[in-house]
C-alpha cells in the first residue's frame, strides 16, 4: 500500500514540475530548465511523450514474449497476460501518437508529416489494430490464443525491416534522429541535471504504473474467467 | 517431399480449372481496379512516380481478393481433415505456396502489361532492375499472403479481415518495392539500388523461414 | 502379423478451460478390434483426432510404435486410415481421381489392384468415374472407407463407422473390420451396440472425467 501512495506522490510531482518549472536561458536555480534551441517551451513534452512511447514498446514487447510463451507451453494464462499487455500497449500507443502529433503541430507546423517515427508508430497501430480484430473474430479460446500468437510472431519479424527502410525512404524531423539539425540526442547533452532527474523520475513512475496496471488487468481477466466458469457450472 | 507438394499443387490446379474459384474473381478484379484508377485520373496527366505507387496499390488489392482461396476453400468445403490425414504440414504449406506463387506471377504479369498499356507515364528505364525487384517482390507477396491466408481460414473469418491482417505484414515489402519501381522508372543503376534489393531478398528469406516454423501451430489445432 | 502398438499415457484434453478427459491410459499392442465408447459430447471424436495426430493433447502423449520403434510425428499419418462422418473428400473430382490424388499427395504408389478390390467390396465399382458431388451420403461414406484402406494402414480408426449406411453397407463394414482386425489394429468410436459387439476391448470415456 505504501508504494502506491509513493507512486501517486511521484507522478503528481513529475506532472507539476514538468508543466510548471520555467525554461530560462541560463538556469541557475534548482527548478529551472535550460533552453534548447529549436525546441523552447515545446521541450516539456519529453516528460510525458517519451514515457508513453517507451511503455508502448515495453507493453508490445511483453505481449509478444507471452505470445511466444503460449505457443511453447500452451498455457492459457500466458495468452491472458499477452492480451492485457497489448491492451495497455494500445492505450499508450494512442497517447504517444496524439501527444506527438499535437507537439508536431507546434514544432514542425503540421500534425502529421510521415516522419520515420510517426510512420513506425502508425505501423504499430495497424499491427495491433489487426491483432485485436483477429482476436474478436474467433470464438474458441484456444484457437484465438494460438492464431493471435502466431500473428504476433509474424508481425514481430517484420519490425527490423521498418527500422532499416524507414530512414532510407523518408527524412527524419524527430529530435534524436540521424538527420536532426540540432544533432545529438536530446536526453544526454542538452538537458541539465534537474531536467534529466525529472525525466528519469517520470520514466520510472510511468513504468511502475504500467506494471501495476498490467498486473491488475490480467488478474481481473483471470478472475472473470473463473467466475464465468463457476456460474456456468451452477 | 517435393513431389508430394507438387501433387498437392496439381490437385489445386485441376480443381481451379474445374471450379474457377480464384481465376475469374482475380481477372475481374484486375480490370475493375485499373478502370477505377483510369476513371479517377480522367484527363489529368499523372506523374511517373505516382504510377509506380499506384501499380503496387493494384497489386496489393488484387492479391487480397484472390490469394486467401488456397486455404479458405479447403476450410469452407471441410476438406482440411482429409489433407491433414494424407500430408505433413510442411507438404501442405509447400503445395499451397507453389500454387500462390504461380497465381501471383500470372496476375502481376497481366497487371504489368495492362498497366503499361494504359498509362503512358509508366515507362521503365532500367528494365532489368524492374524485373529483378518484380520477381523477389512477387515471392515475398506470395509467402506472406499464404501464411496469413492459413490464419484467416482457421479463424473462420472470410474476406474482410484478410487485407487488414496482411497489410502491416506486407508494408515493408510494399514500401521497398514501390521504391525499387521508382528507381527502375528513373533508370537508376543496380549499384545504387542494392540496399533495397537486399531488403526485399531478406524479407523473402525471413518470411519463408518464419512461415514454415509457424505453420505447424496453425495447421494442427 | 504386425508389430504395431498404440499407447496413451496420462492423456488430458481441455478445450479452453473445459475438461474433456483426464489421465487417460490404454495400450493396444496386439492386432484386434478395440472400441471407444461414451455418451454424446464425451470426447470420442476428440480422442480419435488426438490419436490420428490432427489435434494436440493438453497433457500426456500418444505413442505409435512399429517394431518397438516410435514413429516420428510427421510420418504417423501414413500408418493410419481414418473414417468419420465429418471427413469430406473433394466433390469436384470423381472417386477414382480422389483416390489417385490422395495417393500422390501421400507419396505412395497407387495400388490399382487393391483399389479395385475395395471398390468392388463396397459396391461402387460401377460409379467410380462419377463426380463425388453426385453421390448420396451413404455412398460418400463408402468412398471414405476406400480412402482409409487403400494404403494398407496398420491402424484403422473408425469414428461412427456405420452412420449413413444401409444394411448392405453395414455388412461390408463389419466384414472389413473383422478382416482388418486379424492383422491390424482397428479402433471404433461409437455408441452403436452392434459396432461395439465386435470389439475385444473397450475404453469407456465416462471414467476419465476428473
Amino acid at each position: 500500500m505504501i508504494w502506491k501512495i509513493f507512486l501517486f506522490l511521484l507522478l503528481a510531482f513529475v506532472s507539476v514540475a514538468g508543466i510548471s518549472f520555467p525554461i530560462v536561458e541560463n538556469p541557475t536555480r534548482w527548478y529551472e530548465f535550460p533552453l534548447i534551441p529549436g525546441l523552447e517551451e515545446n521541450a516539456k513534452i519529453i516528460f510525458f511523450h517519451v514515457p508513453t512511447a517507451w511503455l508502448t514498446v515495453i507493453a508490445f514487447l511483453m505481449s509478444t514474449i507471452y505470445s511466444f510463451k503460449y505457443l511453447r507451453k500452451k498455457n492459457l494464462d500466458d495468452d491472458v497476460k499477452s492480451y492485457a499487455a497489448a491492451q495497455l500497449g494500445m492505450i499508450f500507443c494512442i497517447l504517444a501518437t496524439v501527444t506527438g502529433a499535437v507537439w508536431a503541430k507546434f514544432a514542425w507546423g503540421s500534425y502529421w508529416s510521415w516522419d520515420p517515427r510517426q510512420t513506425s508508430i502508425f505501423a504499430l497501430l495497424l499491427i495491433y489494430g489487426a491483432w485485436f480484430a483477429l482476436r474478436s473474430s474467433i470464438e474458441s479460446e484456444e484457437k484465438r490464443a494460438t492464431l493471435s500468437s502466431v500473428y504476433s510472431m509474424i508481425a514481430f519479424v517484420t519490425v527490423p525491416f521498418f527500422i532499416f527502410i524507414m530512414p532510407r525512404i523518408m527524412s527524419g524531423l524527430h529530435p534524436g534522429s540521424a538527420d536532426d539539425s540540432n544533432a545529438g540526442p536530446v536526453v544526454n547533452f542538452k538537458m541539465n541535471g534537474n531536467m534529466q532527474l525529472i525525466f528519469f523520475l517520470s520514466m520510472i513512475g510511468f513504468t511502475v504504473l504500467y506494471f501495476w496496471m498490467w498486473n491488475v488487468g490480467y488478474r481481473s481477466m483471470l478472475l472473470k474467467e473463473k467466475l464465468d466458469k463457476k456460474l456456468i457450472r451452477g | 517431399m517435393n513431389s508430394k507438394a507438387y501433387s498437392l499443387f496439381l490437385k489445386d490446379f485441376k480443381s481451379e480449372l474445374r471450379t474457377r474459384y480464384a481465376i475469374n474473381a482475380l481477372a475481374m478484379f484486375i480490370i475493375v481496379a485499373i478502370s477505377v484508377i483510369l476513371f479517377s485520373v480522367g484527363n489529368e496527366k499523372i506523374s511517373a512516380s505516382l504510377t509506380g505507387g499506384l501499380f503496387w496499390v493494384v497489386i496489393f488489392f488484387t492479391a487480397m481478393s484472390g490469394l486467401s482461396r488456397a486455404f479458405v476453400s479447403e476450410e469452407e468445403r471441410g476438406t482440411t481433415l482429409a489433407l491433414q490425414l494424407v500430408a505433413a504440414p510442411t507438404t501442405v504449406f509447400s503445395g499451397k505456396l507453389i500454387f500462390n506463387i504461380i497465381l501471383v506471377f500470372a496476375m502481376n504479369t497481366v497487371i504489368a502489361i495492362l498497366y503499361s498499356a494504359m498509362f503512358d507515364a509508366f515507362v521503365i528505364q532500367n528494365f532489368l532492375l524492374f524485373l529483378t525487384s518484380f520477381v523477389f517482390g512477387n515471392i515475398g507477396l506470395a509467402v506472406s499472403s499464404t501464411i496469413i491466408a492459413a490464419i484467416i481460414a482457421k479463424a473462420g473469418a472470410k474476406g474482410t479481415l484478410y487485407p487488414v491482417l496482411a497489410f502491416p505484414i506486407l508494408l515493408p515489402l510494399i514500401l521497398t518495392s514501390v521504391q525499387l519501381t521508382l528507381f527502375a522508372i528513373d533508370g537508376i543503376s543496380f549499384e545504387r539500388a542494392k540496399f533495397e534489393l537486399a531488403i526485399v531478398v531478406s524479407y523473402d528469406v525471413i518470411m519463408l523461414t518464419a512461415s514454415y516454423m509457424l505453420f505447424d501451430f496453425i495447421w494442427k489445432e | 502379423m504386425i508389430n504395431y502398438s498404440l499407447e496413451a499415457s496420462g492423456l488430458n484434453k481441455s478445450f479452453g478451460r473445459r475438461l474433456i478427459f483426464n489421465d487417460l491410459q490404454f495400450k493396444f499392442d496386439k492386432s484386434g478390434v478395440y472400441g471407444i465408447s461414451g455418451p454424446n459430447g464425451s470426447g470420442k471424436s476428440t480422442l480419435v483426432k488426438i490419436i490420428a495426430g490432427i489435434i494436440g493433447a493438453s497433457q500426456g502423449k500418444i505413442f505409435h510404435k512399429l517394431d518397438e520403434k516410435e514413429i516420428a510425428e510427421e510420418h504417423i499419418h501414413n500408418h493410419i486410415g481414418f473414417v468419420s462422418p465429418y471427413l469430406v473428400l473433394y466433390e469436384e473430382f470423381t472417386t477414382y481421381e480422389n483416390l489417385k490424388l490422395f495417393a500422390d499427395i501421400r507419396g505412395v504408389k497407387f495400388n490399382q489392384e487393391r483399389v479395385d478390390y475395395l471398390l468392388n467390396k463396397f459396391l461402387i465399382f460401377k460409379r467410380k468415374d462419377d463426380l463425388l458431388k453426385t453421390y448420396s451420403s451413404g455412398m460418400k461414406q463408402r468412398v471414405k472407407f476406400i480412402f482409409a484402406l487403400m494404403h494398407s494402414p496398420q491402424l484403422l480408426i473408425l469414428d461412427e463407422p456405420t452412420s449413413n449406411l444401409d444394411d448392405e453397407g453395414k455388412n461390408s463394414v463389419y466384414e472389413i473390420v473383422k478382416e482388418e482386425g486379424q492383422k491390424n489394429i482397428v479402433l471404433i468410436a461409437s455408441n452403436e451396440k452392434n459396432d461395439l459387439e465386435l470389439c475385444d476391448d473397450t475404453v469407456y470415456l465416462e471414467k476419465y472425467k476428473n
